[in-house]
């Protein structure tokens, strides 16, 4: 890569920034720094985050209540724990939904059992159980969630035989709980994973009434913030593709209940709902991959991969033709942005998997991503599902239920039978599939899990990219280096990013940041000379 | 109209949490109220050099982090002892340690500021003692002050935090005093913005008067672009500083309500009185012209110097736009929420201008809540229809109910409450804290008359322009 001469030698860079460390700590994170380059290199990710480093992290809890149920509007999510918890997930994310006119919509919502001195002492399953008959009595809801904050896997509450009572009670109404403490995991994905379980578990399979459709898919890990999914949903209605079930993006609980009658799941987020896909194809033989609508050219690609999996030529002509009428305008005004933005750098660390999806786009306006990583992302995530089978399990992820799914024996349907899978795999069709974020980074450029602070500071400093993606959380620091920031979690109250309107919202959402003139005017006039011999400002 | 007796002692209709039937025994729907170590972080950004540490799960300090600049909109580095499931059964020292050292080598901070979460608190651990086992396991080396405060969520909202801060602040930094030894004042504020903070300096100096004021986040979390990169954002109270406040001459704590729900309740201007003698005097917050005539009528007397000329002249010109902007304000309806001495303050405001709280709501549990509110309101009240609907606990589903039923004109309060005004069509005038919805909260002025100057602004052209909006006529002119 031509950039190597110019910019500092990213080894030199990971040195320095390991120098401050105690040699402990240095130890440690030095596996979590990489220098992309070597082929086979491991990066160290999803190990627990050093105490008062500070991280960009969240808890169990996040994970599972914000991201994963976080989007679903006819679910009462009822936080059980002090008001903290629950006030802090209170829609923080900017998902979006659409109820239609009469539709239930619980997410302006924030429900809490707010437990007081007496419930930590005396246990809150009381609190909780009034809790939720007060949420039926009011809402009638179709379903009630419960999930557990950190004090209540201390003081033992049962939730879930709460929930069991208070379901059987009812008769209509699912009540169903998550054990997500906080403290459960190293980050937001014990929480996708506890998430995935109980949804699974409870939900899932609940109503066998097939939607009507010839090519039937789930969308697993799109969760429409900025409005993403209702892009993505435009242009699988315009190829003629029906979404039986969207996790859990401008999703709905019946939509749950009937994802095992698709014929398909495309996996968009694969750490934070693999697990659902895996468990989709063991118990109902529904197969997997993965998809990225994230970039113009990703989006056709999945598109294709989509329509090729159902072997059906219509379909195949149809998405061709969608994406042809889509590319125009998605070309032209890249061909005006690019011109402003080409050879500028980028550097995110973001989530689970929009760091990796995010290089897309800048690379169809001619930036390079300097650096990347992920929040709470596992080794497969950056190396690709190879590695699963050589992944250590530390005591972290032990305690993290895997349950066992086996195939249903009245529903269990292989959409395609083995022989076939087996054929298309040979012809170069991958199920199943996650290549991760590294094998598409240009040598020379680094890999870093959990960043801390400090380290973005460092490389901030090394590299001064034109733009840094990240979350509300570094905006106001890398903001003041002059540097402007993206946030790729709630998008700066913009978006779509995703399909082909998104890519053209992002390209000019971009090239209006890496060029705006507001940093220039940091530099005041007596900033060089003092003025007082100086020539009147004014005149 | 109704005038009420002198025999009611409370003429005010004070409705319980469970207001509206709905979750009773205090589920929240839509919290009024937000966490305990929120209001600690915060105080612990307005000490200078301070780092914040939550011991507890990495979460909360995740959460309370990202909540405070979506107001702020500054950086905020709250560190956390991130506990392992395994820490909830051993308990948390060896990642409670392991913190500090971590904060000390990026940082070398003057203060370390640790609080506990609802985690920490609920397995018992004790940060006092924890930290005096790692002082003692360190003493070859010099190490920063510390402060330590408990901040369980589930006996105590984030104002509670944050005034047991402050005290814990002067009970971990304070020297023996020497009994009002040295000419400078205490200043405690309490949650108030940076520009706030700002004016209070501003207006102190103008007096000549030798401050503390603590906290002081006025630059640390609302600081200018920087030219180089700073850890830790300068400003802040400086250690050394509030290292002589039991030598204070006296005390101002803002506040007629202060606490309420914590443990104890007292501030750390009433802890300072009774440890060491200090006397503390306590006006409301300086909001509306009445509170703020007491405020600095209290200045005045604690300089000996008269009003600066500056402070006349913004007085004067409050009641001049007061003159102007009677008749839209006169006879309105407001619903005012949020923490209690904020309300409190808000409601001086509002009745002085002629508008009627029909309802004062509050998170918080302060039995003083009530009282406050006649005390700073009483006589204006008594001409209103209605006394006002007072409500310690509340949510925003409960505060939703009552604004059907009693048809507010407006809303004044936090952000939180735009499902309200969106539902109703009712203008919101956004003030206090949190802020997330617009830009410039840290940048919003309540206090003094300068602060009543620009919130009397903002109410009237919100009616204004909501009555613009709403006219088939669409007028140009008033
Ligand atoms: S556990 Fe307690 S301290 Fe943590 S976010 Fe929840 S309420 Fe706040
Ligand atoms: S208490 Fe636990 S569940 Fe709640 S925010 Fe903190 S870490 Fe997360």
């Amino acid at each position: 890569m031509s950039m190597k001469n110019k910019l500092p030698d990213p080894a030199a860079v990971k040195d320095e920034i390991l120098k401050k460390y105690p040699p402990k700590v240095a130890r440690k994170r030095s596996k979590s720094i990489q220098v992309l380059g070597e082929p086979g290199l491991e990066i160290q990710a999803n190990v627990r985050t050093i105490p008062g480093i500070i991280t960009q992290r969240g808890c169990c809890y996040a994970g599972c209540k914000g991201v994963v149920l976080g989007p679903t509007r006819d679910i009462i999510n009822l936080t059980h724990g002090p008001i903290g918890c629950g006030f802090y997930s209170w829609l923080t994310r900017r998902n979006q939904t659409d109820p239609g006119p009469d539709g239930e919509n619980y997410m302006v919502y924030a429900f809490s059992t707010d437990m007081q001195d007496e419930n930590v002492v005396f246990g809150g399953e009381k609190k909780l159980r009034e809790a939720i008959q007060e949420a039926y009595d009011i809402f009638h809801p179709k379903a009630i969630s419960i999930f557990s904050t950190c004090p209540i896997g201390l003081i033992g509450d049962d939730i879930h035989s709460v929930a069991r009572a208070m379901k059987e009670k009812f008769g209509d109404c699912n009540v169903f709980g998550f054990s997500c403490e906080g403290y459960k995991g190293v980050s937001q994905s014990a929480g996708h994973h506890i998430a995935n379980n109980q949804i699974f578990k409870h939900v899932i399979g609940l109503n066998d009434e097939a939607p009507e459709g010839k090519y039937k898919i789930n969308m697993l890990g799109e969760y429409n913030i900025g409005g993403d999914a209702f892009e993505i949903e435009r242009i699988l209605k315009k190829c003629g593709i029906t979404l039986v079930s969207s996790f859990s993006g401008n999703s709905s609980i019946d939509q749950f209940e009937r994802a095992h009658t698709a014929d398909l799941s495309v996996v968009m987020c694969h750490r934070s709902i693999n697990y659902v896909a895996e468990m989709l194809e063991k118990k109902y033989g529904i197969p997997w991959f993965k998809v990225n609508f994230i970039g113009a050219k990703a989006t056709a690609k999945s598109l294709r991969k989509i329509a090729q999996y159902f072997e059906d030529e219509e379909l195949s002509a149809k998405v061709e033709e969608v994406i042809k009428e889509e590319l125009v305008q998605v070309a032209r005004v890249a061909a005006e942005i690019k011109p402003k933005t080409e050879g500028k750098l980028a550097m995110m660390f973001v989530g689970g998997s929009r760091a990796h999806h995010y290089q897309e786009l800048f690379r169809e306006i001619g930036m390079t991503t300097m650096a990347a990583g992920y929040e709470f992302a596992h080794r497969d995530d950056y190396e690709g599902r190879k590695v699963l089978a050589d992944i250590k399990v530390d005591a972290d992820s032990r305690n993290i239920e895997e349950l066992h799914v086996v195939a249903d024996e009245k529903r269990y349907n292989p959409r395609k039978s083995p022989e076939l899978k087996e054929k298309m795999i040979k012809d170069g069709f991958a199920f199943s599939d996650y290549e991760g974020m590294i094998p598409e980074m240009p040598a020379g450029t680094m890999a870093i899990d959990d960043i801390s602070h400090y380290e973005m500071e460092k490389l901030i400093e090394a590299y001064k990219p034109a733009v840094f993606c990240a979350g509300i959380k570094e905006k106001y620091c890398v903001q003041k280096f002059g540097i402007p920031l993206k946030q790729l979690h709630s998008y700066d109250y913009g978006g779509p990013y995703a399909g082909f309107v998104g890519a053209v919202n992002f390209y000019k959402e971009i090239e209006r940041m890496v060029n705006t003139k507001v940093w220039k005017l940091i530099k005041a006039p007596w900033a060089d000379a003092p003025s007082l011999h100086a020539e009147l400002a004014c005149e | 109209m109704i005038s009420f007796s002198n025999e009611i002692k409370n003429p005010y209709t004070e409705l319980d949490k469970s207001i509206g039937g709905r979750f009773a025994d205090n589920p929240a729907t839509n919290a009024c109220k937000l966490c305990a170590p929120l209001g600690a972080s915060l105080v612990f950004k307005g000490i200078e050099n301070c780092v914040p540490l939550i011991h507890g799960s990495q979460g909360c300090a995740t959460y309370i982090r990202r909540y405070l600049i979506s107001h702020f909109r500054e950086p905020m580095d709250i560190a956390s002892s991130s506990f392992a499931e395994s820490s909830t059964i051993f308990g948390g020292a060896e990642n409670f340690n392991a913190g500090i050292d971590n904060i000390i080598s990026q940082y070398t901070p003057d203060v370390v500021g640790v609080c506990t979460s609802c985690l920490s608190e609920t397995i018992g651990e004790d940060p006092g003692m924890l930290l005096g086992e790692y002082r003692s396991s360190r003493k070859d080396r010099e190490l920063p002050a510390f402060i330590n405060v408990a901040t369980p969520s589930y006996s105590g909202n984030h104002m509670d935090g944050f005034n047991a801060t402050v005290k814990a602040a002067v009970r971990c930094l304070c020297e023996n005093g020497g009994g009002a030894s040295c000419e400078m004042l205490n200043i405690f504020p309490g949650l108030v913005s940076p520009a706030d903070m700002r004016y209070l300096k501003e207006i102190l100096d103008d007096f000549g008067i030798d401050y503390m004021m603590l906290p002081d986040y006025s630059e640390s979390l609302d600081s200018p672009t920087w030219d180089e990169y700073h850890k830790l954002p300068p400003g802040g109270t400086p250690r050394k500083r509030i290292t002589q406040a039991a030598s204070a001459r006296a005390s101002l704590q803002f506040g007629r309500v202060l606490g309420g729900n914590s443990r104890d309740s007292i501030g750390a201007g009433e802890w300072l009185e009774k440890q060491f003698k200090i006397k503390c005097l306590k006006p409301g917050m300086p909001i509306g012209i009445k509170e703020s005539d007491i405020f600095f009528k209290t200045l005045e007397t604690l300089s000996g110097k008269p009003m600066p000329e500056k402070y006349k002249n913004e007085r004067g010109r409050l009641i001049d736009s007061y003159i102007d902007g009677h008749k839209y304000l006169f006879g309105k309806r407001a619903i005012i929420f949020g923490e209690e001495d904020f309300v409190v303050g808000m409601t001086a405001l509002l009745s002085e201008i002629g508008v009627h709280p029909v309802v004062c709501g509050s998170g918080g549990e302060s039995p003083h809540f009530a009282d406050a509110i006649n005390a700073v309101a009483g006589d204006a009240i008594k001409n209103f229809p209605e006394p006002p609907i007072i409500v310690n606990g509340a949510d925003f589903e409960s505060l939703l109910e009552l604004a059907l039923e009693t048809r507010p004109d407006f809303l004044i309060g936090n952000s939180k409450g735009y499902y309200i005004s969106r539902q109703m069509n009712l203008p919101l005038i956004r003030c206090g804290f949190p802020v997330h919805d617009r830009i410039g909260a840290q940048r919003l002025l309540h206090l003094g008359y300068r602060g009543a100057q620009q919130l009397f602004d903002a109410i009237t052209n919100a009616v204004l322009e909501y009555n613009q909006d709403n006219s088939p006529m669409g007028y140009k002119y008033m």
